[in-house]
């Protein structure tokens, strides 16, 4: 049974600080790291002898637009089967240099997964053989998912916020 | 020597011929094409019969759920679930209920998981139905198709008698589920567990050793392990594959670890063993809805969460705190504590995984659904690459891509 410990301590002995802010939410190990050491990190675990954390299960971004300098985040969850260990890591990166390595080097799901999530937000993954839209129209000119467009129309005044309790 | 007269396949090799020209056919199949069930369009290149390269355009059905869910309260995110795999909304729907359930640390009571596990299951074998009588239908086989969508109707009364709906089924509340189960709903599930083998059984002699089946499928669309994991494949196509990765058996939820069934696994990956794996897992299913409804617990229906689960309309009406918790509940003035969240059930087409990200307030700051169609399907053109048009059709039918799914 691989422990949560056992893994956070391998990669700090590896990366030392390139991988930091150690969390358990709900059990699963989530770590951070950058986008200059995010492939070489998945690489390690999907290549380690004894951990084979191999799956890629989920590839998606988030956007935090207060944090400046770190306004988009690329979330990772893999998963070892050999194990049923599963692993959360994250890549901050600052809207005014929106990009990250692809990982379609070492998975292959991780395609549409990059392109959706390009979709949404504009997350440019350097590298990757195909980045374009994926379900929304190639005309679009903007990112749906970002904060700064909310899914209500904001022109509407009779809809007050604090009347529906948000 | 004496002149031989030439016959025309005997022309020597340095005669000069007329230039063959290579030339590929570009062909459309979709977006609404009857054989490919939902909106899916392919842009083939063909040599003649054979594909020589593919492309998919998705998104056809693209709703944006992602970004609904950040502006709705978290009981009215249920709705937008059932609408992505409609074949097994039941799944989506209660997986959805577990993950806010473990995120608020709400304990559910052993009834209301019972009852999860029996229309998950009822839900499982509903899509399995489709999947494999529809690769029959793809095949040439009718037959079969009608015969087993009866079934499926019993299944969807079930559905009716549980929660009010067919297809969009909204079923469950976070908490537990809407209300018990009704002695007819009783009735009729222990009904289609007498019933539906002999049906079953039926479809499996039309199909399993038919030889015009087993043509048309055995080495048809395989994929090896190895690039199946590469591309994210969960559920039956994983098992077909010949990997057990099953996420009830290794990450038990909604009490599975009760139950004794067995994790179908098939060999070559190839359409022919998807059917198998399927077809198995329609049996396994049975048998837990079986020892689920044998079994059921007596208890509450729902957990005692007075701030999350929507009380019962009686008890609004007639007791103060209930009415109170109500009009908080259905007015979104229920805050989730500020966390993040990844949570899979198995759904009918693999790891269905919710991520939810939360800020403190009544929607998720971030919502995102792991479609396993939506992942799976990508490695589609690599399958059906030098198979004929009509094995790519079985290759599409057999993977069980459901569109809604697909698009979110």
């Amino acid at each position: 049974m691989l422990t949560n410990q056992e893994v956070a301590e391998e990669l700090l002995g590896k990366y030392g600080d390139q991988v930091f802010d150690f969390e358990e939410p709900y059990g699963l190990l989530t770590l951070s790291t950058t986008r200059e050491e995010i492939v070489s990190i998945l690489d390690f675990l999907k290549e380690h002898p004894t951990y084979k954390i191999n799956f890629l299960t989920d590839l998606t971004g988030v956007q935090y637009p207060d944090r400046i300098g770190k306004e988009y985040v690329v979330v990772y969850h893999l998963h070892s089967f050999i194990h049923n260990f599963r692993i959360r890591i994250k890549v901050a990166i600052p809207e005014t240099d929106i990009h990250i390595p692809t990982a379609t080097g070492l998975f292959a799901c991780a395609n549409w997964m990059e392109r959706e999530t390009y979709d949404f937000y504009g997350i440019i993954f350097d590298g990757h053989p195909n980045l374009k839209r994926i379900l929304n129209i190639d005309e679009m000119d903007y990112f749906p998912m970002r904060k700064e467009y909310p899914l209500e129309d904001a022109t509407r005044d009779d809809k007050i916020d604090a009347l529906f309790g948000r | 020597m004496a002149d031989i007269e030439l016959l025309p396949h005997q022309v020597p090799a340095n005669a000069e011929l007329p230039e063959l020209v290579e030339e590929l056919t570009t062909l459309n199949l979709g977006p609404t094409h009857p054989a490919t069930h939902g909106i899916f369009q392919n842009i083939l290149k063909m040599d003649g019969e054979k594909i020589v390269s593919g492309e998919q355009t998705i998104g056809y059905i693209h709703r944006a759920f992602e970004k609904i869910a950040e502006r709705r309260p978290y009981y009215q995110i249920t709705t937008l679930t059932d609408r992505m795999n409609y074949c097994s909304s039941p799944i989506n729907n209660l997986g959805w209920h577990m993950t806010m359930e473990k995120f608020l640390q709400v304990e559910v009571p052993k009834r209301a998981q019972y009852i999860r596990v029996i229309m998950m299951e009822l839900a499982r074998i509903s899509d399995h139905i489709i999947c494999n009588s529809i690769l029959g239908v793809d095949t040439g086989a009718f037959t079969g198709f009608l015969y087993v969508m009866q079934k499926r109707e019993e299944i969807y009364e079930i559905y009716e008698e549980v929660c009010g709906a067919r297809l969009t089924t909204n079923m469950g509340r976070l908490g537990g589920m809407e209300r018990d189960l009704s002695s007819t709903a009783v009735r009729k599930i222990k009904e289609f567990i007498k019933s539906f083998p002999p049906v079953l059984r039926e479809l499996e002699k039309l199909l399993n050793r038919n030889r015009i089946f087993m043509d048309r499928t055995i080495d048809v669309g395989g994929i090896s392990l190895e690039r199946a994991l590469s591309y994210g494949f969960t559920g039956p196509n994983l098992r077909a594959a010949g990997l057990d990765y099953d996420v009830r058996a290794m990450n038990p939820y909604s009490s599975y670890e009760d139950f004794e069934f067995d994790i179908p696994v098939g060999q070559n990956g190839d359409t022919y063993d998807r059917y198998m794996v399927r077809n198995e897992e329609m049996w396994q299913s049975l048998k837990i809805v079986e020892q689920a409804i044998n079994n059921l617990p007596e208890g509450p229906y729902y957990a005692d969460a007075p701030e999350y689960y929507l009380p019962p309309k009686d008890e609004v009406y007639n007791n103060m705190e209930a009415l109170i918790y109500h009009f908080k509940i259905v007015m979104g003035e229920i805050d989730a504590p500020a966390g993040e969240i990844y949570h899979a059930v198995e759904g009918g087409n693999g790891e269905l995984g919710f991520y939810m990200i939360s800020d403190g307030g009544r929607a998720p700051y971030r919502l995102h659904f792991r479609r396993p169609s939506f992942i799976y399907y990508q490695a589609y053109p690599e399958m059906c690459k030098g198979s004929t048009l009509s094995d790519a059709i079985l290759t599409m039918s057999s993977l069980n891509v459901i569109a809604g799914e697909l698009d979110a």
